[in-house]
């Protein structure tokens, strides 16, 4: 048996969505700016992809731009943000565990002056709205925060802290990584006061190199890709219309009986969550049932190296990460599960679980199956 | 402008009646490193030396890289060659050469003609001084010395004339294949290649041995050691790497002896499925990158104990170089980025907090009298079931 443990890394391309964009590639190639009848055809995938964010949203299509994915959102909004609304101040606040491309681009505005502000999270991974308030000053133009966060799963409070900055400033630009978040929650940026949002494709079944950065209407970002114009000069370069159609294709998929697909992963997660409360020496990190993502979990198992664990289960069809996939393959350990204060000795035992809506409880099970059968054989060779 | 290549060799040039040995391996040799490359060539061995000669297109940054790892190379001398067409024809190419070669025309010069054709019509000393007053008479800021000169410009009349002055020095060593061939332990660290490299340099033939341990090293720490083959077979021709799953023995290790004399122990059985690896494919030694206290498993009497084990020789190129020397040498064949990724080989997973550093061969022999029981089993299977992997 095999269980793909592993969909907050990536996860599989739908199948509708790699249909429409062999199309997008085989018959209607044209480019998007071109005038004959080719473009007219390449943009309507364009146009459709935006229309589906549009209704999903509840925003305009001026607001929907295309990226190449998570990391370039997370860049454009930050960057760009920050640097058209520098005149207005220079403090920007932003989480403790944010994800590298949050935290990379942050560090370079810090790097040209901008004082950074950064707000630490609970054992849990929440932040705390009080530190927020104590933070927001007549400096402050941005604030930036994941929804879900990747490695524990722990749902931030967006709403609050959408109400609390722009109760202090509405001028205050709020930027939300929601790139865990999509697809698994319904957010409506206006109604929450969320001013910039980041989309990556490949988390919700759609292609890798694909993704959208919601800028709400008057909000100033600057372009980081500079070129021929397109997509109004905010991001230059012909369209990956593939891509973008495959985007679209994936989106309105995943939003599908989305209620229905939620409570199933909730089982799901629950059923592992059952089970390894019973399992000697393990962990779980952060918060479970509806407070938590539905997607992920993350569990530190006692005197076992993860690498260790993340290996053998490999070889028994299960595939899972050590921490978070984009913190486990450089050295040095899990910035969000040291920020919650995980023990010392667990921080290099930690495995992430995440699911996905195909994920079944025959797979759960025999996950649950095959760790019970590990854990004591491997706990036998531990380090000495 | 380059069209051959003269292949200057060292060492193997004083190998009396087995020269031809040596000769025919350093033609394969660069026949096989031109044959990866665009472009034709034709490699030849005429009155002692070696000729690479291309037809057709080729780049020439690329040849000169290839040539520059092959062992028992010494020097390449890329070359004009032009048919003989009179001796007008020849001073004018040669000027345009020295014009082309030459931007900074401040240094000294000096002319070598060399007339292996005899029927040419004018001897070896009136080339030199008709081509050099003609030199001088164009160029008038290059000056003559004929003791210690910059440029050595070689002007040989053979069946066709070839024109060259530039040398690039080529790795040294004795072309693989003329001394035998051993066995590495290859681990995927920075000192391993670096001791195949040196080894291969000498004209031996290698294939190496990897021990894997799933699910206690990874894949990708697996995929590094192809890496490194590949690139150490960039220099000593194709390796056979074995892959031997580790995994059962390590942990019967583990669980028999003491967890200080783990290392050692581990590190006996390694040379000995090596060395029996390497005795089935041929191989008459064993290469090695331990440097004398390097690590715990490293010092005298740790060295003392893994080589009772064996029978072959075992060759420690780096045994006397400090970390630094190493790393230099990695940097310097291509190995050090790929050495250093970051994934864990089994050599690190085992390790006791407080390993033992001057083991005991008596106590070694007494703790591995515990393994009686089933390792000779169990290296069997480890040996039936190594995976072997061709790296050209």
């Amino acid at each position: 048996m095999e269980a793909y443990l592993d969909n907050s890394a990536t996860t599989q391309c739908l199948k509708e969505a790699v249909e429409v964009m062999v199309k997008a590639m085989e018959v209607d190639y044209g480019n998007p700016s071109s005038m004959h009848m080719y473009g007219i055809k390449a943009e309507r995938y364009i146009k459709e992809a935006k229309e589906t964010f549009v209704k999903l949203l509840k925003c305009q299509d001026k607001e929907i731009i295309f990226t190449s994915g998570g990391t370039e959102s997370n860049n454009m909004a930050i960057i760009g943000a920050v640097m058209a609304n520098k005149r207005e101040g220079n403090h920007i606040i932003v989480s403790s565990v944010e994800h590298s491309s949050v935290k990379q681009p942050i560090r370079f505005l810090e790097e040209q002056g901008f004082r950074i502000s950064y707000l630490p999270v609970d054992k849990n991974g929440l932040i705390s709205l009080d530190d927020l308030k104590n933070e927001l000053c007549d400096e402050t133009i941005f604030v930036s925060t994941m929804y879900v966060n990747n490695e524990i799963g722990t749902v931030e409070p967006i709403e609050e802290m959408a109400k609390i900055i722009h109760g202090y400033n509405p001028d205050i630009i709020f930027h939300v990584d929601a790139i865990q978040a999509f697809g698994k929650y319904k957010i409506y940026p206006k109604k929450v006061g969320i001013d910039l949002l980041s989309v990556s494709g490949h988390k919700i079944h759609g292609p890798k190199g694909s993704g959208i950065l919601y800028i709400r209407d008057k909000v100033k970002v600057k372009p980081l890709i500079l070129g021929g114009g397109q997509q109004k000069g905010m991001r230059s370069g012909t369209e990956n219309v593939p891509a973008i159609a495959g985007l679209g294709v994936a989106t309105k998929l995943v939003y599908t009986n989305l209620d229905e697909k939620i409570d199933r992963l909730y089982n799901i997660k629950e059923k592992l969550v059952e089970a390894i409360k019973e399992i000697p020496g393990a962990v779980i990190n952060g918060l479970t049932g509806r407070d938590s993502a539905p997607h992920i979990l993350s569990v530190s198992f006692d005197g076992i190296r993860s690498e260790v664990l993340l290996h053998a289960l490999e070889d028994k069809g299960i595939y899972v990460s050590s921490g978070s996939a984009c913190a486990s393959n450089k050295p040095g350990l899990s910035s969000t599960l040291v920020a919650i204060g995980v023990d010392k000795s667990l921080l290099d035992s930690t495995i992430r679980f995440s699911f996905s809506f195909d994920t079944t409880l025959e797979e759960i099970d025999y996950c649950i199956h095959t760790l019970n059968e590990l854990l004591p054989i491997l706990r036998k060779f531990k380090r000495s | 402008m380059f069209k051959a290549f003269l292949i200057k060799y060292g060492e193997i040039g004083i190998k009396g009646k087995n020269r031809y040995i040596f000769e025919d391996a350093l033609v394969d040799q660069i026949r096989f490193s031109l044959k990866k490359i665009d472009g034709k060539f034709v490699v030849s061995k005429e009155n002692g030396r070696v000729y690479a000669e291309a037809r057709g297109e080729f780049d020439y940054d690329e040849v000169i890289e290839s040539l520059s790892r092959v062992f028992g190379i010494v020097g390449i001398c890329p070359m004009i060659q032009i048919e003989d067409t009179g001796f007008e024809d020849l001073s004018k190419v040669v000027l345009d050469y020295m014009d082309t070669t030459y931007s900074n025309k401040n240094i000294t010069f000096k002319v070598n003609a060399r007339r292996a054709r005899k029927n040419y019509p004018m001897d070896s000393m009136e080339i030199n001084s008709e081509i050099g007053h003609r030199i001088l008479e164009k160029f008038s800021e290059f000056k003559v010395d004929v003791k210690k000169p910059e440029i050595l410009l070689q002007i040989e009349i053979r069946e066709k004339i070839n024109i060259y002055s530039i040398e690039v020095p080529g790795p040294g060593g004795m072309p693989v294949g003329t001394n035998g061939k051993a066995m590495l332990l290859l681990s995927g660290g920075i000192d391993s290649p670096v001791a195949g490299y040196m080894i291969a340099k000498r004209g031996v033939k290698i294939d190496a041995t990897y021990f894997h341990a799933p699910p206690y090293t990874s894949e990708r720490a697996k995929q590094k050691v192809v890496d490194l083959a590949k690139i150490v077979a960039r220099y000593s021709g194709p390796i056979e790497l074995n892959v031997v799953n580790f995994t059962d023995i390590q942990l019967y290790i583990y669980e028999m002896c003491p967890h200080d004399e783990l290392t050692i122990i581990m590190r006996r059985y390694m040379m000995k499925i090596s060395e029996e690896l390497g005795r089935q494919s041929g191989s008459q030694g064993l290469i090695t990158g331990e440097s004398i206290g390097q690590v715990a498993s490293q010092t005298m009497q740790s060295l003392a104990c893994t080589n009772e084990i064996c029978t072959m020789p075992v060759f420690r190129p780096v045994i006397g170089f400090d970390k630094q020397e190493i790393i230099s040498v990695s940097e310097k064949i291509g190995t050090y980025e790929t050495s250093i990724q970051p994934f864990e080989d089994c050599c690190t997973i085992f390790v006791a907090k407080h390993p033992v550093t001057k083991p005991n061969i008596k106590i070694i022999k007494n703790s591995e009298r515990k393994l009686e029981e089933k390792i000779d089993e169990m290296i069997r299977i480890a040996i039936e079931t190594t995976e072997k992997i061709k790296i050209e």
